[in-house]
């Protein structure tokens, strides 16, 4: 079994009294696709962010490629992208003008060539020389995951990558995520409430409720331990658990 | 700290007032208007100029200074409302990007501000009154550079402030700077505020600074014990609220607020 990339030990964020994110642990191995699914409000963003640096933790370590975060935040960094649907980029900026600002930040080499091969990849040409202002919400979102794709990260963190993109786009995307991953080891930490999505990319699943892992495994191994056929089955009933902390079976 | 992570903002900004003229308004404009207005007041005022020589000096060279320091504040400040009105703050501080290196970055884009609209104040002050603000001589360079540095601080200061309490308090981009003003002693001589006010303005850079130009003026000899004021007090502040922006930027990580900025 490959070595873990991302380690996650007892992850804890609260903002005053409230419990955003509840002693999480979990590990990524490299060039496995984690998904992480939940209601919303169950602390997947808040995860993210903390594994991003954005957010710092209240408790908890979390160490990638071997290194504690919080004493080489900058190297870790370098080595890792995300995107998310609901980020977005400088309006004014071109598409192109906006990943070379990316390229410049994450210190490329060849801006010029990996720029044509991400916008190549991502079927971008006829709009990269538009303002980003002026792009529709699947062409913003092309643009965001190019610009994760540009850096070629180490590991990536997608925040619903596919919501807004339409079924040819996100098929693409999936399987260039998928590509990838044979290809270089991409590790992936993947967040979608589209469950066959889920199911078709993730290795392993996460299930995050009120801050805390309720379930995890297998998409198979989740829906046999709930006895449903279907992953969105065991979605509503683990989200409609009234229990604190949910249930395990 | 990495050149290219700096560069990398600068070219964002650039391609940003290539693009938009509001922008480019917003440097051109409004020092243009305030040197026009001051500028005929300065002309009228003339006419008394027995009762105080050096009268055109005094004002237009003050405000053309006064310039420099609002708008090495204004270019960090806007710079840093930017990234929130584009909602990129997250894109920014999730690649390596430093707090130190955003600072930095903004500092260097101020300093092209102040060049873009030194320039502009300038030359308009030369064709509509005839006043050659280089007449002060080469202490106008260690005056305006202290300038540059005390807008340094009163821009990281009010960045902090509006990255703490969000876009509530943005309004203090434009507006916390005139706090200053009165104590900068920009218009009159220290000697006319009342005593505590003094003692205030005395813990003030800029206040050395415009009266150290107003000793070089009405003197000729260069004020050496102002500029040494001026350094070691901006040499001070900077560092302290620069180590301030950095606690800042750790509190607002904590309270999860550098996610929340501009929503």
């Amino acid at each position: 079994m490959s070595e873990p990339i991302v380690q996650v030990r007892n992850l804890t964020k609260r903002f005053g009294s409230f419990t955003a994110v509840d002693g999480v642990s979990f590990e990524i191995r490299k060039g496995e696709i984690l998904g992480l699914l939940g209601p919303n409000g169950a602390g997947k963003t808040t995860t993210i962010q903390m594994l991003l640096g954005l957010i710092t933790p209240t408790d908890g370590d979390i160490t990638m490629f071997g290194l504690p975060f919080d004493r080489h935040r900058e190297e870790i960094l370098g080595r890792v992208n995300f995107s998310s649907t609901y980020v977005s980029m400088p309006q004014a900026l071109t598409v192109e003008e906006n990943l070379w600002v990316v390229a410049r930040l994450y210190g490329l080499d060849r801006i010029a060539s990996r720029i044509d091969d991400v916008v190549k990849r991502f079927e971008m040409e006829e709009f990269r020389a538009k303002v980003t202002r002026k792009l529709s919400s699947g062409q913003m979102t092309r643009l965001s995951l190019a610009k994760a794709f540009l850096t070629e990260p180490q590991v990536l963190f997608l925040d619903e990558p596919t919501a807004s993109l339409d079924p040819d786009i996100a098929d693409k995307t999936r399987s260039l995520i998928k590509e990838i991953r044979r290809t270089a080891g991409l590790t992936v930490l993947y967040t979608s409430h589209n469950m066959r999505e889920m199911e078709e990319m993730s290795d392993r699943i996460i299930f995050l409720q009120r801050g805390r892992i309720v379930a995890e495994g297998t998409a198979e191994v989740i829906k046999a331990r709930y006895g449903e056929t279907d992953l969105e089955e065991v979605f509503l009933k683990l989200a409609r658990d009234p229990s604190p902390g949910a249930s395990r079976p | 700290m990495k050149l290219h992570r700096i560069t990398a903002l600068l070219y964002r900004h650039l391609c940003l007032y290539k693009r938009s003229f509001p922008r480019l308004l917003e440097i051109i404009y409004w020092p243009f208007v305030d040197l026009v207005i001051w500028g005929f007041i300065t002309l009228y005022l003339q006419q008394f100029k027995e009762a105080l020589p050096n009268f055109v000096l005094f004002f237009l060279g003050a405000l053309i200074l006064w310039d420099v320091l609002f708008r090495a504040q204004q270019g960090i400040t806007i710079s840093f409302l930017e990234e929130i009105w584009s909602r990129n703050l997250m894109n920014l501080f999730a690649s390596p990007l430093t707090p130190g290196e955003f600072l930095a970055a903004t500092m260097a884009l101020s300093v092209g501000k102040v060049l873009t609209v030194s320039c502009v104040t300038v030359l308009a002050a030369f064709a509509f009154y005839s006043f050659n603000v280089f007449v002060i001589g080469l202490s106008l360079i260690p005056f305006v550079l202290n300038l540059i540095v005390a807008g340094w601080c009163v821009g990281v200061l009010t960045t902090g402030l509006i990255m703490r309490y969000g876009q509530e308090v943005e309004v203090l981009a434009w507006g916390l700077v005139f706090l200053f003003q009165p104590i900068s002693c920009v218009f009159y001589p220290m000697s006319v505020l009342p005593g505590w006010l003094q003692a205030i303005a005395q813990m003030n850079p800029a206040a050395h600074v415009f009266e150290g130009m107003r000793a070089v003026i009405t003197t000729g000899v260069f004020p050496t014990s102002e500029l040494v004021w001026a350094v070691g007090l901006n040499a001070m502040y900077l560092a302290a609220l620069v180590f301030w922006f950095h606690l800042m930027f750790a509190a607002c990580k904590e309270k999860g607020l550098l996610v929340r900025v501009g929503e």
